[in-house]
C-alpha cells in the first residue's frame, strides 16, 4: 500500500506551498492517476514516494513502511521510475540502461543479461537493439528503453511521472496500452501522473485531481464525473467527452450517445 | 650551422629530461588539487566563486613574475623549516617551478571540470538517483565518464600551457628546454633559440596529441584509444626521464651556477668541465638573477659560481663607500666569509666592471673620454642600459657623483643594448669592461675620474657547505688569477660575435687551452 498522511513542501521558504497538506492512498495493485495543471504539485507529490523529494511536513508510506526509515538509494531500486525526459545514460548500451538498477542489487550477470531480454519482449524492441546506444532510438523505442529500466529489478511499484507525455499520438497510445497490459500482467502497483484527462480515463483504475497543492477529488472516473465533485473536477472531467461529440460531429458520425 | 645544431642536439637529453620531469610533475600536481576542487565547486556554489577567481587571478600574473615570486617565498619557508626540524630543502630550481606551473594549470583543469559536471543533462542525473544509485556511483558511473571530454579538454590545454611555460623555470635555476631560449638569445645564437622552441612545441604537440587520443577514448568509450593514449604519455616520460634515471645512485653532484650573460656561461663550463675531469658529476644552473644566485649559493642550492667584487659590496653587503680594490677585496672576503658563510676563494684575474661606453666617432665629435665630459652633453643623449643597471646602487653612485641627466633611458637584454648603440636608439651604453664586443665593435669605455664605481674583480666564491671540499677547491684553485682580461674578452667574442659563434661550452674549451688549463 502507498499512502501519504497529510503532507506538505515548499520549495521558497514558506511563502506558497507546492503540495499543501495532502492525505492519499493507493492500493496495492491500483493504477492511481493523478491529474492537474502544470504547477499544481502533482510531481512534487510523487517524487516523495521515491525520495526524489522530501517533504516538510507529514508522512508518506510506501508498503505499509514510512520511506524515511533506510539510505533513499535503497528505496529507490524497490520502486520503478519512468519520466518524460527519460533520461536515458548516453554513454551505456542499450542492454546496460536497461539492467543498471540489477547491477548496483549486485546481481550475477548471467542473471541480469536473460532479465534484459525478456524486458526488451515485454516492451517489444528487437533483441538486436540491445547493443545499441540511446541515442540510435527513436523518442518511442527510448522510452520503451525506459520502462524496460524501470522494470528491470522486478519492482513492485512504478511511478510514471508524465511518461508518454513527449510521443506523437500514435506511439503514445501504443505504448500506454502496451504499459496498462504490464501492468496487469506483473501485477503492479501504479501511480501516474499526467495533465491529459482522457489518458487517466483509459489507463487508470482511481484518479485524484489536484489544483494548487491540494487534492480536490478522488475517486473513480465515474465518481468524479458525479454531482458531489467540485465544479473544477467535473468541468475537468467533461472536456474528454465534450472533445469526443466535437470530433464525431466534424466527422459526420452522428451525435455520439455515452 | 650544422655544427651548432650537432651542439644543440648534444644537450637535448638532459634539457627534455628536466623540462618533462618538471611539466608531468605540475600536470599531475594540478590535476590532484584541480580535480577535487572542481567537484566540490560543481556540487558547492559557496566553493565555486572563490576558487575560479582565485585561479583566474593566479592567471593574470605574468608566469616568469609567477615563478620568481616562489624562490623568495620557498627560501624563507626552508630556514624556517631548518630552524624547527634541522632540515631545510632546495628552494631553488624544482620546487618554484612545480608550484608555478601546478597554478597554471589549475585555471583550465578547474573551469572545465566545472563546466563538465553542472553541463550534464540534469534528466540523467535524476535518472540516476531514481535508479537507486548513491552519491558515489553516481560521480563514478555517470557524472565523471560524461564529463571526461570537457574535463579532458581542460588537461589538454593545461598540459600545452604548462609545458610552453616551463621553458621559464630555467631562470629559477631548474634545466629545461628554456635554457636553449635563454642562453641563445644572450649570445646571439639564433639557431639555438630556434631549436629550443622548437623542441618545446614538438613536446607540446606530442602531448597534446596523445591527450587528444585520451579524450576522443573516453568520449567514444574506446578502450583502444584510451590505452594508445595513455601508453604513448607512459612510454613518452618514461623515455625522457632516463637520462635522470642514469644519474641519479651516483654521488650528489656539484652544482655550477650561472648569471644571465654569456661570461657567466663560458665560466661555468670552464669551472665544469675541470670539476668532471676529476671525475665528478656536474649539473649547471644558468641564468639566474645577480641577487638570486647569491641567496642561492649562501643556502647552499650552489656550490660555486662566478660573480664580481663590486657587486658583492654594493648590492649584497650594501655599502656606500669604495674602497680600492685590495682593501676591497679584502675586507668583502672576510664580510661575506662572516655573515654568510660563503668562501671567496679568489680573483680569477680580470675585471668586469659597468662603464658607460659610446662609439668612438660619437664620442671624439663630442670631445667626450671621461663621465666628467659626458655629464653635460647628457640631456641631449640616451642612455640604454642592461636589465639591472638602473637599479643598482652602482648607477645612483655615477648619477650622484657626477649628474648624470640623459634626455631618454631604456633597458635591453644587453645583446639588443649593443644593438641598440649601433642602430643609433642610445648613445651611451652600460657596458661590461670584460666585453670584447668594446673592441670589436669599436667602442670606448668612459673613464671615471673621480672613482665613483667601485672595481669589480670576477671573483670564485664557495657555498658555506661546499668551503671545505677538497674536491672542489682542487678544481677551482688553479683558476685563481690564471684569467687575465684580454683572455677573457676574446672569449666572451667568440660567443657574442655574429658570424662563426662558438658555443659557450666550446669557448670555455679554448679559453682553457688559451690561459694552459
Amino acid at each position: 500500500m502507498i499512502a501519504w498522511r497529510g503532507v506538505s513542501k515548499s520549495f521558497d521558504g514558506g511563502a506558497t506551498q507546492a503540495v499543501d497538506e495532502v492525505t492519499l492512498e493507493a492500493a496495492d495493485g491500483g493504477f492511481l492517476a493523478i491529474v492537474g495543471e502544470s504547477g499544481s504539485g502533482k510531481s512534487t507529490l510523487v517524487k516523495m514516494l521515491n525520495r526524489l523529494v522530501e517533504p516538510d511536513r507529514g508522512e508518506v508510506l510506501v508498503g505499509g513502511e514510512a520511506v524515511g526509515q533506510g539510505p533513499p538509494h535503497a528505496l529507490r531500486r524497490r520502486i520503478g521510475y519512468v519520466f518524460q525526459a527519460i533520461g536515458l545514460f548516453p554513454h551505456l548500451s542499450v542492454a546496460e540502461n536497461i539492467g543498471v538498477t540489477p547491477r548496483l542489487l549486485g546481481w550475477p550477470a548471467e542473471r541480469i543479461e536473460r532479465r534484459v531480454g525478456r524486458l526488451l519482449d515485454l516492451v517489444r524492441l528487437p533483441q538486436a537493439y540491445a547493443q545499441r546506444r540511446p541515442d540510435a532510438l527513436s523518442g518511442g523505442q527510448r522510452q520503451r528503453v525506459g520502462i524496460a529500466r524501470a522494470l528491470a529489478a522486478e519492482p513492485r511499484i512504478v511511478l510514471l511521472d508524465e511518461a508518454f507525455g513527449a510521443l506523437d499520438p500514435v506511439t503514445r497510445e501504443a505504448l500506454a496500452s502496451d504499459y496498462r497490459a504490464l501492468h496487469d500482467e506483473l501485477a503492479l502497483t501504479t501511480v501516474m501522473i499526467t495533465h491529459d484527462v482522457l489518458e487517466a480515463v483509459l489507463l487508470a483504475d482511481r484518479m485524484a485531481v489536484m489544483q494548487t497543492g491540494r487534492v480536490l477529488a478522488q475517486g473513480s472516473a465515474r465518481e468524479l464525473m458525479g454531482g458531489d465533485a467540485p465544479p473544477y473536477v467535473r468541468e475537468l472531467m467533461a472536456s474528454p467527452r465534450r472533445q469526443a461529440e466535437r470530433v464525431a460531429e466534424r466527422l459526420g458520425l452522428g451525435v455520439l450517445n455515452v | 650551422m650544422s655544427e651548432q645544431v650537432r651542439a644543440a642536439f648534444a644537450l637535448l637529453p638532459a634539457y627534455l629530461a628536466g623540462h618533462v620531469a618538471l611539466s608531468a610533475a605540475a600536470l599531475v600536481l594540478g590535476l590532484l588539487v584541480g580535480l577535487p576542487l572542481a567537484l566540490a565547486s560543481a556540487r558547492i556554489p559557496a566553493v565555486r566563486l572563490p576558487a575560479l577567481g582565485f585561479a583566474s587571478l593566479v592567471q593574470t600574473i605574468p608566469s616568469l613574475a609567477l615563478l620568481a615570486l616562489f624562490y623568495p617565498l620557498l627560501l624563507a619557508l626552508s630556514a624556517a623549516a631548518r630552524a624547527m626540524s634541522g632540515h631545510g630543502f632546495a628552494a631553488l630550481g624544482f620546487l618554484p617551478s612545480l608550484l608555478a606551473l601546478s597554478l597554471y594549470a589549475l585555471l583550465p583543469i578547474l573551469r572545465n571540470g566545472v563546466a563538465g559536471l553542472t553541463g550534464l543533462d540534469p534528466a540523467v542525473v535524476e535518472a540516476a538517483r531514481a535508479v537507486g544509485m548513491t552519491p558515489r556511483q553516481r560521480l563514478i558511473q555517470v557524472e565523471a565518464p560524461l564529463a571526461a571530454p570537457v574535463v579532458m579538454a581542460g588537461v589538454r590545454t593545461a598540459a600545452v600551457w604548462v609545458i610552453g611555460a616551463a621553458t621559464l623555470s630555467t631562470a629559477v635555476g631548474w634545466t629545461s628546454l628554456g635554457d636553449y631560449i635563454f642562453s641563445g638569445l644572450q649570445t646571439e645564437n639564433w639557431v639555438l633559440v630556434l631549436f629550443g622552441c622548437g623542441a618545446s612545441a614538438a613536446l607540446a604537440l606530442i602531448t597534446d596529441g596523445l591527450l587528444a587520443l585520451v579524450e576522443t577514448g573516453l568520449a567514444r568509450r574506446s578502450r583502444l584509444r584510451l590505452a594508445l593514449g595513455g601508453a604513448g604519455l607512459l612510454a613518452g616520460t618514461v623515455l625522457a626521464l632516463a637520462p635522470l634515471a642514469a644519474g641519479a645512485g651516483g654521488p650528489k653532484p656539484y652544482v655550477i651556477g650561472a648569471k644571465n650573460f654569456s661570461e657567466q656561461y663560458i665560466l661555468a663550463d670552464l669551472m665544469s668541465d675541470r670539476l668532471k675531469a676529476t671525475g665528478a658529476r656536474v649539473v649547471q644552473r644558468s641564468d639566474l638573477g645577480s641577487v638570486i644566485a647569491f641567496r642561492a649559493l649562501a643556502a647552499n642550492d650552489l656550490d660555486a659560481y662566478v660573480d664580481y667584487s663590486g657587486t658583492l659590496w654594493t648590492n649584497v653587503l650594501h655599502h656606500a663607500d669604495t674602497p680600492p680594490r685590495p682593501e676591497l677585496l679584502r675586507r668583502l672576503t672576510a664580510e661575506l666569509k662572516a655573515r654568510y658563510g660563503v668562501t671567496l676563494l679568489g680573483p680569477l684575474g680580470f675585471e668586469n666592471a659597468y662603464v658607460l661606453a659610446m662609439k668612438r666617432d660619437r664620442a671624439n665629435a663630442l670631445h667626450i673620454v671621461s663621465l666628467s665630459d659626458l655629464a653635460p652633453r647628457a640631456p641631449a643623449l640616451k642612455l640604454g642600459s642592461d636589465l639591472e643597471f638602473l637599479s643598482r646602487p652602482e648607477w645612483r653612485a655615477l648619477v650622484g657623483t657626477y649628474g648624470l641627466s640623459f634626455r631618454a633611458q631604456t633597458r635591453y637584454q644587453p645583446t639588443f643594448m649593443y644593438r641598440a648603440l649601433e642602430g643609433g636608439e642610445a648613445d651611451v651604453i652600460s657596458a661590461f669592461s670584460s666585453d670584447g664586443r668594446i673592441a670589436a665593435d669599436h667602442l670606448v669605455a668612459l673613464s671615471d675620474p673621480m672613482g665613483a664605481a667601485p672595481s669589480y674583480d670576477a671573483v670564485i666564491l664557495l657555498s658555506p657547505h661546499s668551503s671545505a671540499d677538497a674536491r672542489l677547491r682542487g678544481a677551482l684553485l688553479p683558476l685563481v688569477n690564471r684569467v687575465p682580461v684580454q683572455a677573457m674578452r676574446a672569449a666572451n667574442l667568440t660567443v657574442d660575435r655574429d658570424a662563426d659563434k662558438l658555443t659557450p661550452q666550446q669557448a670555455a674549451q679554448a679559453l682553457a687551452k688559451a690561459i694552459g688549463r
